[in-house]
């Protein structure tokens, strides 16, 4: 069978191609001939239209994500920003951290445990390939109702799959999230977090440049994995088109499911640190969705030359590949790296010390071109560019659904609420035992979390914090947040609201919040609805950041989680990480010293819309989320941080889902010690609710956070508050063996325990 | 080239969960009538030259003390046509 | 002389750094060693720290057994070197025959990372001599291959001989038989166990307790008395 090369298509130029199969719309494949000047080649064909593919190319979500720059606050942290493989950011003492949140939503519902393996195993490459120690991981995870029988399939595949694979990548898995809501049934959110450290002067750029450098790939051998996709070119509609791009003809259609080898990644990481710190590499690329393809083009795109490829000369695993599968396979653990020619040996014998297989497949040009030959022949001559950074970009029409306000019409203030005590202590308990709200230790302690000696605060904290300098006490701390219910309510809104909780959560064991990552999951682009609910969370997004002065840094879009016409709740996630001078003085969430006073920051209003209360008293949703205040946040943070930082506060826990009555059930069980808690009065400041137990302890008003002073500290805490304008309510005194609300109902610790952490088991087994 | 099999089984009086889990499924999946469930490794040896005793005698030792842990496990050794 | 102890490194080894961060700790030093090595590089003692060497690929513990400074560390552990296995270590050792036994998928099938208390029942090997049979510590315990196992005539041997140096408490986190988290051969120079000491040798990370400080503490004891 004859081989599509550039020749062969300059040829015949009349040649059918499946562009339609691949994805292509027909003005992207008329752009690819204009660029071209020909018919692409099958294999120029292939990366094009994986590469201008939603996923590789942002065409549709380009166009909003650009506020993250245009409305980035002025931050002198930031020392790499968006379009690198994650943003870097400045933490002092000569050390830059990065990280960044990724989706790997669709393969996780397909093959659990390998879709979310290789989420983990993407994203720390992606932390690598800047140069650094991948340090932590961490998952916010949404599945379908605990009870549904398919959720039974896939999260147990997805934790498993996520210790599968982490626990032997030796990372500690420090939070996360696990949230569920049949709005996620079919379309579970799969997004996992990685984090890393290096020193300044370590930073490396995916980029390709110097003349006669050559380029190395690293790693597993390449398999049929993940091309599911692009084996149309090898099917038979392309076959009786009478071409044959791909030589292979009528085989079976691969395996769509890429498989993840911890081992083999693990090896990747401590082979790719000893090159750096040998620093044998002038750019690397990390290899990840669309494989080869994206490796090459956006290395030599980023570059100041042009790239020239063998094909033949990469390792399979499968001899029987075609050029096209080569170019597109998602063969896991591959990375890609450009090396001067006098490094190579040294490179190679890393490579070897590591038993892991490293071959020179190419090497930068003076040209301007990408070309790849396959057995001596062109197959590819493309302006790497027009592939990797110049793909098509979609003003995508959007409208603000019409059901939207009757939505926030349904107001959650007419739900029937509990009227005495005994009704109150019988809604906390069915809270607290409600699976969003419950322990989720049957998911984390699947995870190691002690791996590397550092965790200072990990799971169930507010943030994970960990140590990175072992002198010096510097740490960082990470929390990411995301609430779909109050996106669905109101997307702007509820984006603020998710930053907001991570940036509170981040503030709260006394890390000051620098940056931001996003992993913006939502329906498909096509449909107006799901893309102005994206339009709003990007709007609302970047506004918060440039209110909180925290920059966006790099992050994720995950569209078409949606089941025919039925999308997921509009979903960001959004990750803060903050900076700690010294971990020594890391505030925890325990109440654990009695007689120490609980008080509460900020106001509380009567704020239900998409609260967890009325999901689980009342399968509700609809009205407003709660407002948000962002320079309140900034003021509380700083309360926070000083607090910490000072000694004035012992515990602190941020106020979300569940409100006051669930941060202190969490706070208590944590530290095992009891709380006496007296409502306030109408005659405090804490807010229009002040007096209404229920509306004190259920309410979901943001802005709050509760802590625990020692007696000594009160006066200077109180002092601290009152000269900076923060509300700041005594509410209670650590006490006891039970959460005693004063003139309203007494549960034992033992009973909400046993609710709190039975749950989970229960419905997972 | 042939094809050599080596079966390696937990000892029949070592408790095999994950053979358990599967056992208990089957029903879940409609599929009655089994009665236990033991789960095992094979592994596939391609041999280069011929399986004669001496090529036997050496994927024997190399099972015993490598494929399989005798402390757990036992084994069978079979040659394939 | 400082005492020298030496953390093995394989392919696949996780817990390496802790190791030699909890030996630096206790005050000894800490010498890196590769499953490569020809030599010991004079070390007095060798931990072999958790993971999942080879990837667990085959059973835990399988392949790195037949490594090249395996070799040197069997012969020295007949001779008396000390030896410490820790969870991937432990498993390592008793594919070794070291230590008698072996390590099975946990009963409940799931990994699992949680605080777990251990009752030291022999505080007179290498590695245990500073803490007191009968103490209860909190040390991390994670693994999805922890369940000990050994034919019952082994078990009772070991239990006659007073070699079951650690027990579960309260509860048996993965089916363990007997309740054992660790042995110890004959001599008491080698010990294996599943849970983590290195991972409780410091009060603000980990467990945020120190009880594993004691098995580096007591192989410096020994190493100095000798």
């Amino acid at each position: 069978m004859t081989l599509d090369t550039v020749k062969h298509a300059e040829q015949t130029p009349d040649t059918p191609l499946p562009w339609a199969e691949l994805g292509l719309k027909p003005d992207e494949y008329e752009r690819i001939v204009e660029i071209l000047g020909r018919r692409p080649t099958g294999a120029e064909l292939a990366m094009y239209s994986v590469m201008w593919s939603e996923h590789c190319s942002y065409k549709s979500s380009k166009v909003h994500l650009k506020q993250f720059g245009e409305k980035a606050p002025q931050s002198d942290a930031m020392l790499v920003g968006i379009g690198e493989n994650a943003g870097v950011v400045d933490v002092g003492q000569g050390y830059a951290v990065t990280f960044k949140v990724e989706s790997h939503n669709h393969p996780s519902y397909v093959e659990p445990y390998q879709g979310a393996a290789t989420g983990v195993g993407g994203i720390v490459r992606d932390i690598l390939a800047m140069g650094a120690r991948p340090v932590a991981v961490m998952d916010p995870l949404r599945f379908g109702a605990a009870d549904h029988p398919d959720t039974k399939r896939v999260l147990p595949g997805v934790v498993a799959g996520i210790g599968g694979y982490g626990n032997c990548l030796g990372l500690p898995n420090i939070g996360g999230e696990v949230v569920f809501d049949s709005c996620y049934q079919g379309n579970p959110l799969v997004n996992a977090l990685c984090v890393g450290v290096m020193k300044h002067e370590d930073i490396h750029l995916a980029k390709a440049s110097g003349t006669g450098n050559k380029v190395i790939l690293y790693g597993a051998r390449t398999g049929g994995d993940g091309i599911g996709g692009v084996s149309v070119l090898a099917s038979e509609t392309f076959e009786a088109a009478g071409d044959s791009a791909s030589g292979r003809g009528k085989t079976a259609k691969r395996p769509a499911v890429q498989v993840g080898d911890p081992f083999q990644e693990k090896l990747l990481i401590e082979c790719t640190l000893e090159i750096f710190r040998e620093k044998l590499v002038v750019g690397i690329q990390d290899l990840g969705g669309a494989g080869l393809s994206c490796a090459t083009s956006e290395l030599a795109s980023a570059g100041s030359g042009g790239m020239r490829v063998e094909l033949d000369t990469v390792p399979l695993r499968d001899a029987t590949l075609s050029p096209e599968e080569i170019l597109m396979s998602e063969s896991q653990e591959r990375m890609c790296a450009v090396v001067e020619p006098q490094h190579v040996n040294r490179f190679m014998e890393i490579c070897e010390k590591w038993d892991v297989i490293a071959t020179v497949i190419g090497e930068v040009t003076d040209g301007d071109r990408l070309e790849i030959f396959w057995h001596g022949e062109q197959i590819v001559d493309v302006p790497p560019r027009t592939v990797a950074h110049e793909g098509p970009v979609y003003q995508r029409p959007y409208a603000r659904p019409e059901w939207q306000d009757t939505l926030q019409a349904d107001d959650a203030a007419k739900l029937p609420r509990p009227a005495s005590g005994d009704e109150l202590r019988a809604a906390v308990l069915r809270l607290i035992g409600s699976p969003n709200q419950a322990s989720k230790a049957w998911v984390t302690d699947q995870y190691d979390r002690f791996v590397l000696g550092n965790t200072v605060l990990s799971q169930p904290e507010d943030a994970g914090l960990i140590r990175i300098d072992e002198e010096s006490g510097l740490g960082v701390a990470v929390a990411t947040d995301g609430n779909g219910r109050y996106a669905k309510l109101d997307p702007y809104t509820g984006a603020q609201l998710a930053l907001a909780e991570a940036y509170r959560n981040v503030a709260a064991t006394g890390a000051r919040p620098l940056a931001v990552t996003d992993c913006l999951n939502f329906g498909s682009p096509e449909d107006p609805s799901a893309m102005w609910q994206f339009a709003e969370a990007c709007r609302g997004l970047a506004d918060g950041c440039l209110a909180l002065g925290t920059p966006v840094t790099g992050g994720n879009v995950s569209f078409y989680n949606q089941t025919g016409d039925v999308a997921i709740h509009p979903t960001p996630v959004v990750g803060v990480l903050g900076v700690i001078d010294d971990v020594t003085r890391r505030t925890p969430i325990a109440f654990a010293e009695e007689g120490q006073l609980i008080y509460l920051l900020g106001e509380t209003r009567e704020e239900f819309g998409g609260s967890a209360w009325s999901q689980v008293e009342h399968d509700h949703l609809g009205g407003l989320p709660p407002a948000v205040d962002l320079e309140r946040e900034k003021l509380l943070a700083e309360i926070l941080i000083a607090g910490s930082r000072d000694g004035m506060i012992d515990a602190a826990h941020d106020l979300s889902d569940g409100g006051l009555v669930q941060a202190l059930v969490e706070s208590c069980l944590k530290g095992g010690k009891g709380a006496r808690i007296v409502i306030p009065d109408t005659a405090s400041d804490s807010g229009s609710a002040a007096g209404d137990p229920f509306v004190t302890l259920f309410s979901e008003s943001a802005g709050r956070a509760v802590v625990a002073v020692p007696r000594s500290e009160e006066l200077r805490f109180t002092d601290m508050c009152g000269a900076r304008g923060l509300p700041a309510t005594r509410i209670g005194v650590i006490d006891g063996d039970a959460l005693a609300v004063q003139g309203e109902f007494t549960i034992p610790l033992d009973e909400l325990r046993e609710v709190f952490e039975g749950a989970l088991p229960a419905l997972l087994g | 080239m042939a094809r050599v099999v080596v079966d390696v089984m937990l000892k029949p009086e070592i408790l095999d969960p994950q053979g358990q889990a599967v056992q208990r499924a089957l029903p879940r999946l409609g599929f009655d009538g089994i009665s236990g469930v033991r789960q095992g490794k094979r592994f596939e040896l391609e041999v280069e030259g011929p399986v004669d005793e001496a090529a036997l005698t050496r994927i024997h030792t190399m099972a015993e003390t490598f494929l399989a842990n005798t402390v757990i496990e036992d084994f069978i050794v079979k040659v394939e046509s | 002389m400082s005492t020298r102890i030496g953390v093995v490194t394989f392919p696949g080894t996780l817990d390496d750094r802790d190791a030699l961060r909890a030996v630096r700790i206790a005050g000894a030093e800490p010498v890196s060693l590769w499953h490569r090595d020809k030599s010991l590089k004079q070390v007095d003692a060798v931990v072999l720290p958790g993971g999942f060497s080879y990837g667990d690929y085959l059973r835990a513990g399988a392949i790195s057994r037949f490594s090249p400074i395996m070799e040197l560390i069997i012969a020295g552990a007949k001779e008396g070197l000390p030896v410490l296995g820790i969870c991937n270590g432990f498993q390592v050792l008793t594919e070794s025959h070291l230590l008698p036994g072996a390590m099975l998928r946990n009963n409940h099938l799931h990994f699992i990372c949680r605080d777990q208390k251990l009752r030291v029942e022999n505080a007179n090997t290498a590695w245990t001599c500073d803490y007191t049979a009968g103490d209860e510590i909190s040390i991390p315990l994670k693994n999805i291959d922890g369940r000990y196992t050994a034919d019952e005539r082994t078990l009772d041997q070991l239990e006659a001989e007073g070699r079951v140096a650690f027990r579960y408490v309260g509860m048996n986190p993965n089916g363990s038989l007997r309740d054992i988290a660790g042995i110890t051969n004959e001599a008491g120079n080698v010990v294996g166990l599943m849970p983590h000491p290195e991972h409780a040798v410091e009060p603000l990370v980990g467990t945020g307790r120190t009880d594993g400080l004691g098995f580096f503490t007591s192989i410096l004891k020994r190493l100095i008395s000798a």
